[in-house]
């Protein structure tokens, strides 16, 4: 599928460079990045030192009709010195989008975000999440779907017909940042007896009410987060293999906006053949704006994280509290800060990141972060992780 | 007694109408200052909508200077303020963000941001009004739709600039977030246009300078800058702005200032 949609992509491309478009260009970046882990790692199968990794993202954009008729291609590159796991070719983003007065259809392979939480995002089903560009979640795969919107008085109603699933990828056995047994994601089970060819759908309202927003959905498809089922490998070694059970979902993301406070909530209760359960995320953002005189926002977030099945949950989210603080210097580079971590509330185990990033000169960016855990207990889900905590620093080019 | 009355009307206004011809003569600076700003706001009422191309010069004291471009779109608020949809292009690091805002004649604003790597909208505090816009030398509050009920007025003399002849004007934010105690505005008398604007800081020290050049009549009837200069006294900081390409009444509706159009438009 992968190979194919590509294909199909640069074959678009192919003949769109041919045609001469107004509003058509091309941008994307080049990131080189290194990562430093503090100590050793856990099994001797997996590679020590120092890695390094390089991504790619092109994106090509081009509409017609003022914006009524859109394309958008965004392959994505990514190659690690270290984990052949982190290496891949995705797409991102290959999709033609159609407006029509109220009315809006996407259809390709695209991305679509829920939700208003900082810390965890719960509600943001449709995408898998890509854990490899990034531990932090921020990072997803593209999804093929049809995606058709109506605009009304009374809020946006989407309706999203999702053919075919993305299985999350997971390090390989010699990378870091994984689990004591590794998760080899050439040998999936499914559920469904269509595996990844079942065709998932969901339904979404999203209005703005006053200070309020609320978004309201219910997903009925796969699951995008894998039960783990241990197994053995040919040579009798202890892997895991993931399980993607079918579920239906419902959820609620909310925000409340009052001048420099943010109060944000996000639920989702579950019903899977496995398990009835139900997550929560609430918490708020406050933001102090030129403290000290200066230009500099400081902005505080708490959120804590619930779920119903309690230290059981796969999730380590599930009796956590979050502590974060934002700082934006509001400066001509774009300085920015964010560092924040969850305490377990059962077991005291801490997961802490720091991020830091500004642009040199108008076309490069420097980010650096940090990822430390501590005082993991050894019922934790992090507990696999507790030597990987790490360094990176990474280098962008945009044009 | 009712003759009494009527003449009595009749007086007023013809008293009230001496007055207008005799230059608003007996109107308090406030009235005045007043009266000024609301022929400012009516004669560049009923354009509809625009989009103009808009490119930022940020300049630090040494002379250094970084450029931002946007695309900024806005339509006219019928019975409460303007909205607008600013898109940026360039520093490409965040080419493609964009930022919506609902400006209300008394409530506080509405701000949302697109952030496209995540493709996440995310409702903003508006209360940052005196923050700096995109890093430059204009705030929020600068930026954002210059709604008469945002402020109160006083007359405070006649001057002449740049040739010109101006009414000087003060104006106090009516808004305690505001980061000024008051401005100071040169508006010409011929076509009401702001050519310079003093901005002081809450502790009434002169903060910045806003001046406005190359003005442009569109349709016959509204004025717009070719470009502006603000430069802050104190940082010796500057940032220009240079507007391109305005075109007017394109029909844009509400449904081009929503939640959808922010995530489609570039």
């Amino acid at each position: 599928m992968r190979s194919g949609a590509l294909k199909t992509g640069l074959l678009a491309i192919t003949f769109l460079i041919s045609v001469s478009l107004e509003g058509a260009e091309w941008s994307g970046y080049a990131t080189a990045e290194t990562r430093v882990f503090e100590r050793s790692p856990l099994s001797d199968e997996q590679k020590g030192g120092v890695s390094a990794a390089v991504i790619l993202e092109p994106e090509f954009y081009a509409d017609w009709k003022e914006g009524d008729r859109a394309f958008e291609f965004t392959p994505y590159f990514r190659f690690d010195t270290h984990d052949g796991g982190r290496n891949i070719i995705d797409l991102r983003e290959l999709s033609y989008l159609i407006v029509n007065g109220d009315w809006e259809v996407r259809f390709g392979v695209s991305k679509v975000f829920w939700g208003v939480a900082e810390s965890q995002h719960l509600v943001d089903t449709i995408n898998q999440t890509d854990l490899l560009a990034n531990p932090d979640g921020e990072d997803k795969l593209g999804q093929q779907m049809i995606q058709v919107v109506r605009v009304t008085d009374v809020g946006d109603f989407s309706l999203f017909l999702l053919p075919g699933f993305r299985e999350r990828a997971f390090p390989g056995s010699e990378g870091r940042l994984r689990s004591s047994r590794w998760v080899d994601t050439d040998k999936p089970l499914y559920e469904s007896s269509a595996e990844e060819g079942h065709i998932d759908g969901a339904i979404r309202w999203f209005n703005i009410i006053g200070d309020f927003d609320v978004g309201l959905h219910y997903f009925r498809g796969t699951r995008r987060d894998p039960l783990l089922v241990p197994s053995l490998d040919v040579d009798g070694n202890s892997i895991f293999r993931p399980y993607y059970e079918q579920m239906d979902q419902v959820g609620l993301d909310l925000q409340y906006t009052n001048e420099g406070w943010l109060f944000k909530f996000e639920g989702i209760a579950r019903d899977t053949s496995s398990k009835e359960y139900s997550a929560m995320v609430v918490g708020f953002e406050y933001t102090l704006y030129g403290i000290g005189g200066s230009a500099i926002d400081a902005g505080v977030l708490l959120e804590g994280h619930f779920d119903s099945r309690g230290s059981n949950a796969f999730n380590p989210l599930n009796r956590d509290l979050f502590f974060g603080t934002r700082l934006t210097w509001n400066d001509d580079v774009d300085t920015a800060l964010v560092a924040g971590g969850f305490v377990d509330l059962d077991n005291g185990s801490v997961f802490a990141r720091v991020e830091f990033e500004r642009r040199i000169g108008s076309r490069h960016k420097i980010e650096f972060e940090v990822q430390k855990l501590t005082n993991i207990a050894s019922r934790d889900p992090f507990f696999d992780l507790r030597r990987d905590s790490y360094a990176q620093l990474s280098l962008s080019q945009y044009w | 007694m009712m003759k009494t009355n009527t003449s009595k009307l009749l007086a007023f206004k013809f008293a009230a109408l001496l007055a207008t011809t005799s230059g608003i003569a007996e109107m308090t600076p406030e009235e005045k200052g007043l009266k000024i700003a609301i022929e400012s706001d009516k004669r560049d009422t009923g354009f509809r909508d625009t989009i103009v191309e808009m490119e930022m010069v940020l300049t630090n004291r040494h002379g250094e200077s970084s450029n931002r471009k946007m695309k900024l779109r806005t339509l006219e608020g019928v019975g409460d303020g303007d909205k607008t949809l600013i898109t940026f292009d360039e520093p490409r690091d965040v080419k493609g963000t964009a930022f919506l805002s609902y400006t209300h004649k008394v409530d506080a604003d509405d701000q949302w941001l697109y952030l496209p790597a995540l493709k996440r909208v995310k409702r903003i505090a508006s209360s940052n009004k005196s923050g700096p816009f995109v890093g430059s030398e204009f705030a929020y509050e600068d930026m954002t739709s210059q709604e008469v009920e945002k402020y109160t007025y006083k007359y405070i003399g006649d001057a002449d600039l740049d040739g010109a002849n101006c009414f000087q004007i003060e104006r106090y934010p009516v808004d305690p977030k505001s980061g000024y105690t008051r401005q100071v505005g040169w508006i010409d008398k011929e076509h009401y246009r702001v050519i310079k604007i003093d901005f002081y800081d809450r502790k009434n020290s002169l903060l910045k300078t806003l001046s406005f050049n190359g003005y442009q009549q569109y349709l016959d009837k509204y004025w717009r800058a070719d470009r502006a200069k603000m430069v802050n006294h104190q940082t010796g900081k500057s940032t220009e702005l240079l507007w391109k390409n305005y075109q007017f009444s394109n029909g844009y509706t509400d449904r081009d200032f929503d939640q959808r159009s922010l995530q489609n438009a570039r």
